[in-house]
């Protein structure tokens, strides 16, 4: 029996808990605990009635049994019983009990609520307490409604006690966080905003605790606050660290208290107010000037407290982000912490000054750091705090830094944890890609991730890079090159395999000129590694071996004998098999014309937000990670940043996966290979069906028509002054649509019945169609490509006109095509000063449009921003002084042309009404765009 | 580069949000591993809560002496102390405070210590529910109550000579063999 102090505690529960550690094995554990159960369950089922005691101890032993891992399934009653009691210490038991083992069972929360009720009525400060500890503790949604509205009274109260009132301000704020509809706002939130004056410190601490939560979900209601705030936060600060009294603590006056007022601050934007606002600013200084002073104690607990508040207040200036030389010093201040002898302060530094990194203003003081993160990053012991260290490369990284910080990210990733190399991967991808100032240094650094870490190179990475080598002339050859070269490699991570698989099916031809690397070579490069790779990785090279035959005709024969090989055209996995099967068959039958045209070269993908920056995105959590793309603000130039739009995808339908992935078909143009220009007669004009063209305007995807026999989808993509259209024709029907005909006329040439089959030429766009398949199978659906470019600005969208026999009837149908000229903007971004001036320089009259609407939508801000978007324009977010409005920034890129674009909608949603204004150089480009977009809201 | 899309609305959201600081449980558990205390300020399942507890109790004994006192852990920060063979132990949210959690674990510390006069291990198996009590008048919902230790002691000791009085002739009673 071990010397139990105070309070004087029950017997019978020592002993069972003494009896309990001697239990020499689980078994004999389980069956001391099985026996005790037995014993109390006889107790409460047992005849006498019980005394409070008693009740109290045998709850309070089955409260041990609980903790100690089993499960209790009675003595709930026993505990709600004892909230009745009129002895404290019984009461503090059932209270307790309940707490801890509560579950939603209504019909005991009833009863408890009952006992809760009795107890805050009694007037009674330590019953009281008891019942809002309870609350606080359980806090389930049967609780607030109940007591919701009575608590906020007992925290306003007069005559409330102090320790009653702490207990109300945190039992409110935790209902407030569980049930936030049932918590009433009203008269009290104004009285509780003075507490922030009350004289007991305590109290001020509790309800700094709740009023920040409430001015979280209602900032205008709790404004008056911060004045308040300004003022203790001041005093704290300015206090000697006597005069706290209890609540100075190592010679650090209120830290709790002060990291608290520091925090409901941060729910606010810099004060307005001239004087309030240096009031801040000198508690900032002083706090920053505390840290420089000598240490009024050794004790590890003064530096700590002195610097929570500390880094309270840096989190503080860095949201602020508006006073230069409080960021700079915070910078400064941080800077000595990374070589601080405390590794918790080496790893709150690093952490904080990843937020520090995305501020304009101080970013360039964080990267003056570099050598001793980097040194962080090889020499910390804790992989948590190597970890924050990466972080932090991450964020301060630039144009004038990448290369040394990609370099020294990946020689740590050697040796790694790898617990964080997939991270590490992703963040050296990113920002090879985005500071990459010649490709090749991106190629060879992803390339090196591959060596170095292959097994945590992710689809998105190897995705990425070949995306960009499709996209960029200029790297192709060199790309070609180095693949070639690091395939040499006798063992090889698969990853390398299928991104050289990939590149040299494309782009061999560009290395096939030296005879170190012939077609001959390469090809038997590639095919070495075949039998060692994974199905996915064999379906790829197939494909990679059918572009082959495309670009070199005199390793045909060569290629065809191993398309022909039992272990391909028999191969067990049916895709390989499939795979084998149509490539030689499409080797032996096509022209070269035709392999030409279905073997062409991958067309450039659509510049779309990096799959790997979602992926990063996705592990770190929003708002976790700082975003190097978007939250430094504006110093580095507009351009760099404004790079990513549209969201993640990583579907198989785009042509690019597709090619890869083993799910779909091989990529045989279902479309081309049967090149039949239909020879029909012109058809009679019909009406133009353009039900669905507005709701294009903003999207770029969907369905277009559609009647009982055939259905009409689009996906388009649309890059500076080139798009191109994917045209799906379903085919509803169980029968077979014959003489299928699809093509492309301007409304005026239609008006002029003039039609050609496939090519249509009007003066302000072009619009190229790639003949169709004259039959459509019963349920299946073919594709049309069409190319379009946009020469100059217009008006007039483009017709798609089809024709085909359904059961010996004609059908024709001519459905108006959504492209429009918004369709050829890139957004731009610009920071306020740059988008006032241009505003101004398009001043004339003729430049500007403007329409005043009536909103046929719900007026929804978020879809608004959507809707924005999706026309094609830049959200310059700031930029109007009034939040509520939307204002956008593009350029539309025509052939002969570029025509700036800014635009402003004001919504009032009062009324119910748009104002949409648009200035650009052209008028006919302000009106049609005016146009277009006023229909959207 | 590309056409407008939902991406730009994504990244927007990249403003800060400042929650109210919230820690989500606190620990106490020995060096063998063996759970001492265990508070919940966020609702949990019991099979959610031994899965937590489990997790995180290897993950934090893990770990070396000299090493830092923050981890990230799931989506939460997780701060931890060791005093003699306890380890106490907190789960914060992300933008919390690590270095005033931090000492809100000494504090409490302090508090035990006081209360049961140089507390050890066995302090708290045996007098678990005191244990409970003072957290409460410490911290609730997770935020500090009242910080002033000798607030928090004088309202524990009121209690217990509340306990004292009612106790005193039933413990007589107890001895003569109503257990």
């Amino acid at each position: 029996m071990p010397a139990v102090s105070k309070g004087d505690g029950m017997r019978g529960l020592a002993v069972f808990i003494s009896d309990i550690r001697n239990c020499k094995s689980k078994e004999a554990e389980i069956k001391r605990i099985n026996k005790e159960l037995a014993n109390i369950r006889s107790k409460f089922k047992g005849d006498k009635a019980l005394d409070g005691y008693s009740k109290k101890k045998y709850v309070c032993k089955l409260l041990f049994i609980f903790l100690l891992g089993h499960d209790i399934d009675f003595g709930h009653m026993e505990a709600v019983n004892l909230l009745s009691s009129n002895k404290y210490t019984e009461k503090q038991i059932g209270y307790l009990f309940i707490s801890v083992l509560v579950n939603s069972n209504s019909d005991l929360i009833r009863l408890i609520n009952n006992g809760i009720k009795n107890d805050l009525a009694s007037r009674n400060p330590t019953f009281m307490n008891l019942a809002l500890h309870c609350i606080a503790n359980v806090g389930s949604r049967e609780m607030a409604e109940a007591f919701a509205s009575q608590i906020p009274n007992i925290l306003v109260a007069g005559d409330t006690m102090d320790s009653v009132k702490q207990s109300a301000a945190l039992c409110l704020l935790r209902l407030n966080r569980m049930s936030p509809d049932l918590v009433p706002m009203g008269e009290w939130t104004a009285r509780v905003v003075h507490l922030l004056n009350d004289q007991h410190l305590g109290v001020v601490t509790a309800a700094t605790s709740l009023i920040t939560n409430l001015a979280q979900k209602s900032p205008d209601d709790f404004k008056t606050a911060v004045s308040l705030a300004v003022a203790r936060l001041s005093r704290i600060v300015t206090s000697a660290s006597i005069d706290l009294q209890d609540y100075t603590y190592y010679f650090v006056a209120a830290p709790w208290l002060s990291v608290k007022l520091l925090r409901l601050l941060q729910c606010y934007p810099p004060p307005e107010d001239a004087a309030l606002r240096s009031r801040l600013t000198e508690c900032l200084e002083t706090i920053l000037n505390k840290a420089q002073e000598p240490p009024k104690s050794k004790k590890v607990q003064h530096s700590n407290a002195k610097n929570a508040i500390l880094f309270e207040a840096i989190s503080l200036i860095i949201l602020h982000d508006s006073e230069p030389t409080l960021l700079v010093r915070a910078c400064n201040q941080l800077g000595q912490f990374l070589q601080h002898r405390e590794t918790n302060l080496r790893y709150l530094a690093l952490e904080s000054m990843c937020t520090l990194a995305s501020s304009e203003f101080s970013h360039e003081a964080v990267k003056t750091h570099i050598d001793t993160v980097i040194n962080a990053l090889k020499t910390e012991r804790d992989v948590s705090v190597r970890q924050r260290a990466v972080d932090l490369l991450y964020a301060m990284c630039d144009r004038s830094n990448a290369k040394q910080i990609v370099a020294e990210m990946l020689s740590y990733l050697e040796t790694a944890d790898y617990s964080i190399r997939e991270e590490i991967v992703l963040k050296v991808a990113i920002l090879a890609e985005k500071y990459a100032v010649d490709y090749t240094w991106y190629v060879d650094t992803i390339l090196n991730l591959i060596r170095i870490a292959g097994d945590y190179v992710s689809e998105e990475v190897w995705y990425r890079v070949i995306q960009i080598v499709i996209n960029r002339d200029e790297v192709q050859g060199y790309a070609a090159k180095t693949v070639f070269e690091a395939l040499q490699a006798p063992a090889c991570h698969e990853n390398l395999v299928k991104v050289g698989g990939y590149i040299l099916g494309e782009f061999g031809n560009l290395i096939a000129g030296d005879s170190r690397s012939s077609p001959l070579v390469q090809f038997n490069l590639l095919h070495s590694k075949f039998h060692l790779c994974s199905v996915p990785t064999r379906a790829l090279l197939l494909s990679a071996y059918i572009k082959f035959i495309n670009l070199f005709p005199e390793v045909k024969t060569t290629i065809q004998d191993v398309l022909r090989s039992d272990s391909q055209l028999r191969n067990a996995d049916v895709e390989l098999q499939q795979r084998a099967v149509e490539y030689l068959r499409l080797s032996c039958i096509a022209s070269t014309d035709i392999l030409a045209t279905v073997l062409e070269e991958m067309p450039p993908f659509p510049e779309r937000e990096s799959s790997i920056l979602a992926k990063l995105k996705k592990k770190k959590g929003p708002g976790h990670l700082p975003d190097i793309d978007d939250a430094r603000r504006n110093v580095n130039g507009s351009t760099e940043h404004s790079e990513n739009a549209e969201a993640p995808k990583t579907g198989s339908n785009h042509p690019f996966t597709d090619l890869m992935s083993v799910n779909s078909p091989p990529p045989v143009a279902n479309s081309l290979l049967v090149d039949v220009f239909s020879d029909i007669s012109t058809p009679a004009p019909v009406d133009v069906c353009e039900e669905n063209f507005s709701r294009f305007v903003c999207k770029n995807n969907g369905v277009i028509f559609e009647n009982q026999l055939l259905q009409i989808g689009l996906k388009s993509e649309y890059r500076q002054n080139l798009g191109r259209m994917y045209v799906f024709f379903g085919n509803k029907t169980s029968t077979q649509f014959l003489s299928f005909s699809s093509s492309v006329a301007s409304q005026d040439s239609l008006k002029a019945h003039i039609l050609s089959a496939t090519c249509v030429l009007s003066p302000q766009l072009n619009v190229h169609a790639k003949t169709v398949d004259p039959i459509i199978e019963g349920g299946a659906q073919v594709q049309q490509i069409l190319n379009i470019e946009c020469v100059s600005d217009f008006t007039d969208a483009p017709v798609l006109t089809i024709q085909f026999r359904y059961g010996g009837a004609l059908q024709n149908i001519t459905v108006k095509l959504p492209v429009m000229l918004n369709k050829f903007f890139q957004p731009t971004e610009m920071t306020s000063q740059d988008f006032f001036q241009r505003w101004k320089q398009l001043g004339a009259p003729q430049q500007e449009v403007q329409k005043i609407f009536k909103a046929k939508h719900p007026m929804d801000s978020e879809v608004t921003k959507a809707k924005i978007l999706g026309f094609g324009v830049a959200l310059l977010d700031g930029v109007d002084p009034n939040p509520a409005n939307f204002v956008g920034a593009g350029v539309i890129h025509t052939k002969s042309t570029q025509v700036g674009c800014l635009l402003r909608l004001e919504p009032n949603t009062q009324a119910e009404m748009y104002r949409l204004t648009l200035r650009t150089s052209r008028d006919s480009v302000s009106q049609r765009l005016c146009d277009l977009l006023s229909d959207q809201f | 580069m590309c056409r407008g899309g939902v991406g730009r609305l994504i990244s927007s959201g990249g403003e800060k949000t400042v929650f109210s600081s919230k820690m989500q449980f606190m620990l106490l558990f020995s060096r063998q591993g063996k759970l001492r205390l265990q508070k919940w300020y966020v609702p949990l399942s019991d099979k959610e809560k031994k899965k937590i507890t489990r997790e995180l109790v290897q993950t934090v004994l893990a770990r070396k002496p000299k090493m830092c006192s923050f981890l990230e852990w799931r989506d939460l920060k997780i701060v931890y102390k060791r005093y003699a063979s306890l380890y106490f132990c907190c789960a914060i949210e992300d933008q919390d405070n690590e270095l005033i959690t931090l000492e809100i674990i000494h504090r409490y510390v302090e508090l035990l210590d006081k209360y049961f006069g140089s507390v050890c291990e066995l302090d708290i198996i045996f007098n678990f529910e005191k244990a409970y009590f003072i957290l409460d008048e410490f911290l609730l919902g997770g935020e500090a109550q009242e910080t002033s230790k000798k607030n928090v002691l004088k309202a524990i000791e009121q209690a217990d000579l509340l306990q004292e009085e009612a106790e005193t002739p039933r413990s007589v009673l107890e001895e003569i063999g109503l257990t």
